[in-house]
């Protein structure tokens, strides 16, 4: 762990964060906003990535733990009137309690059975909202009356503050001793049991992690918004984004995922004068980039110099 | 009278699930490939026979076929271009191949999806029925295109069975899907095998489309609803199973058109959602699988 902060990795990381926190000095409120989104969607993808890259498990329904933090948080905002830090730290809460759930069926079911039952989760979450319409505010969204700050820059700090502290932290907890007991009971669960792993401790924990920094990241993002939609943060749709984020980052690589999301919605908002074909080039892009380079961005760049 | 109602519509909707969910379990059983992009293809068949219906006024039968045509095509397309690269892809470690596939389908079916967006607008399409008009059976309307849908679903289906259970080519694909090293040792090409399967799959995907689209109607928004209902289906069947698929395809389908005559049509997946989740938990692998 000690050896990691001597790398080129970690001072290009401590640069690119460096430049980061200095932009909202001379770019305009248009880019910060677009910028402050994909920082959370970053941390969505880093989060995907610790469960799939590490636990291996395929979890289709990134946007059951965003949705369930973001519509916790949003509606004890919107409907009871608590205080803004107080339902992102329930809504996180409520996050860890969702991934809880989706952590049973994972111990008793593997691969795309699995992977279909997140789907089926996200599928509900979205029925459950639509149906309470009274408490969600259905298909329309949630309009939210509190703010963490108006202020374009301090969202953006915040923001980037958050994205890093949790790249930080999941990227540590990746390469500690326990993502490696991680990463072994995802590829072999059977023979890493056999030499006295506890594997349903550390993949409940691996849930519970993700779980946690998918839910905070929703609260903050609906706090941001000042809505929440099932169009923002719970439609399948929202799921695939994070979901090829991760992969065209590279899987694997916690911070890769972040590059992945902020390239996706920034490549997104570029592509926006091609009209409709915007999504078609992003999901070309990204095809391309799986059939011919496995590996993600970051992947590639690591084998690159692995090898030389 | 209702009863009669549902238990006609009911059909009709399930056999359409059936046909639609029985290519899906194939080509898995077979090649161990999830293809995400399923409602893509169908959406693709159902807006081709449409567009050579109404566009270019080619005749409803010319029309169907073109779609199931349109569906073959876009099969192979997948085969080749997303499957095949990533079976064959040396730097793809063989566990990772999975969700390589998963991904790369996914990302298929939204660029099938985008394009047929800005070629044909989102608009829903419904494709002129080759059979108009209503009959009455039991006291209920039923306009006859829903009987011809289900008509068509069971003799495609049972074709299906012949072509796998009583031709030389179908024993060679059953095979594979038994022991694909067994079927190679034996000197049968294994790319050949599911090169037939995805030609299969493609008939079998278009004529669902083209069906789907005279009886519902479809638009670019189907595409994930359609993949997500297969998909689901082909779990809780079994995957791999194609009569674990046929039986719960006719399960999915009732339980929906219960839901939305008796409660509520707001509701209509909910149940079947459930009763998946259900399944899951006390029997893992689906109805009839075989794992």
């Amino acid at each position: 762990m000690a050896s990691f902060f001597t790398t080129r990795l970690f001072f290009i990381s401590l640069a690119l964060v460096i430049v980061a926190a200095t932009l909202p000095l001379y770019v305009s409120g248009y880019v910060l906003g677009l910028l402050t989104v994909a920082f959370y969607f970053g941390v969505f993808a880093m989060a995907w990535d610790l469960l799939f890259g590490f636990a291996g498990e395929v979890n289709f329904g990134p946007t059951f733990l965003i949705g369930v933090g973001a519509y916790t948080a949003g509606i004890l905002n919107a409907q009871f009137g608590w205080s803004v830090y107080l339902c992102i730290v329930l809504g996180a809460l409520a996050s860890v309690i969702a991934g809880l759930v989706l952590a049973l069926p994972a111990l008793r079911v593997r691969g795309p059975y699995f992977g279909l039952t997140t789907l089926v989760a996200v599928l509900m979450l979205q029925n459950f909202i639509v149906v309470f319409a009274d408490l969600t505010g259905g298909e329309i969204g949630l309009t939210i009356p509190d703010v963490i700050t108006i202020n374009a820059g301090a969202n953006y700090w915040i923001a980037l503050g958050f994205m890093s502290i949790s790249a930080a932290i999941l990227y540590g907890l990746s390469q500690s001793p326990v993502g490696l007991v991680l990463q072994a009971s995802g590829q072999d669960p059977v023979q890493a049991g056999a030499l006295g792993f506890n594997i349903v401790k550390h993949k409940l924990a691996a849930f519970i992690v993700s779980a946690f920094f998918s839910g905070l990241s929703g609260a903050l993002l609906v706090f941001y918004f000042g809505t929440a939609s099932v169009g923002t943060v719970v439609d399948v749709a929202v799921g695939v984004n994070v979901i090829v984020s991760a992969v065209l980052g590279g899987r694997r690589t916690v911070l890769g995922a972040a590059l992945g999301a902020i390239f996706l919605i920034v490549a997104g908002e570029f592509l926006r004068p091609t009209g409709e074909l915007a999504t078609f080039i992003v999901s070309a892009v990204a095809l391309l980039v799986v059939l011919f380079f496995p590996g993600g961005f970051l992947g590639a760049a690591l084998s690159r110099e692995a090898r030389s | 009278m209702r009863a009669f109602q549902i238990l006609i519509d009911g059909f009709a909707i399930s056999a359409l699930y059936a046909l639609g969910a029985t290519g899906f379990t194939l080509i898995f059983g077979v090649s161990g490939v999830l293809n995400l992009s399923h409602g893509a293809i169908m959406v693709a068949a159902a807006v081709a026979a449409w567009a050579a219906a109404s566009i270019l006024n080619v005749g409803t039968y010319a029309g169907a076929l073109i779609g199931v045509g349109v569906a073959l095509l876009t099969s192979f397309a997948t085969y080749f271009a997303v499957v095949k690269p990533i079976q064959d892809s040396r730097r793809i470690p063989n566990e990772e191949k999975e969700i390589f596939v998963l991904t790369g389908t996914l990302l298929w079916g939204i660029m099938i999806q985008e394009v047929i967006a800005y070629l044909f607008t989102n608009n829903a399409k419904t494709v002129l029925p080759i059979v108009e008009g209503v009959v009455e059976i039991l006291g209920v309307r039923t306009p006859k295109n829903e009987i011809f849908t289900a008509i068509v679903c069971c003799f495609v289906i049972a074709l299906l069975w012949l072509l796998v259970n009583r031709t030389r080519t179908g024993k060679a694909v059953l095979a594979a899907s038994m022991n694909p090293r067994g079927v190679t040792l034996l000197g049968l090409e294994l790319t050949n095998i599911y090169v037939v399967v995805w030609a299969i799959y493609g008939i079998l995907a278009g004529i669902a489309g083209v069906l789907l689209g005279m009886f519902l109607g479809v638009s670019s928004y189907s595409v994930g609803p359609l993949t997500a209902s297969a998909f689901s289906i082909v779990v809780l069947g079994g995957l791999g199973s194609v009569s674990g698929s046929l039986i719960a395809a006719f399960v999915v389908g009732y339980l929906e058109t219960l839901t939305a005559y008796l409660v509520s049509p707001a509701y209509r997946t909910i149940p079947a959602l459930l009763l998946l989740v259900f399944v899951m938990y006390i029997r893992p692998q689906g109805l009839l699988g075989r794992r």
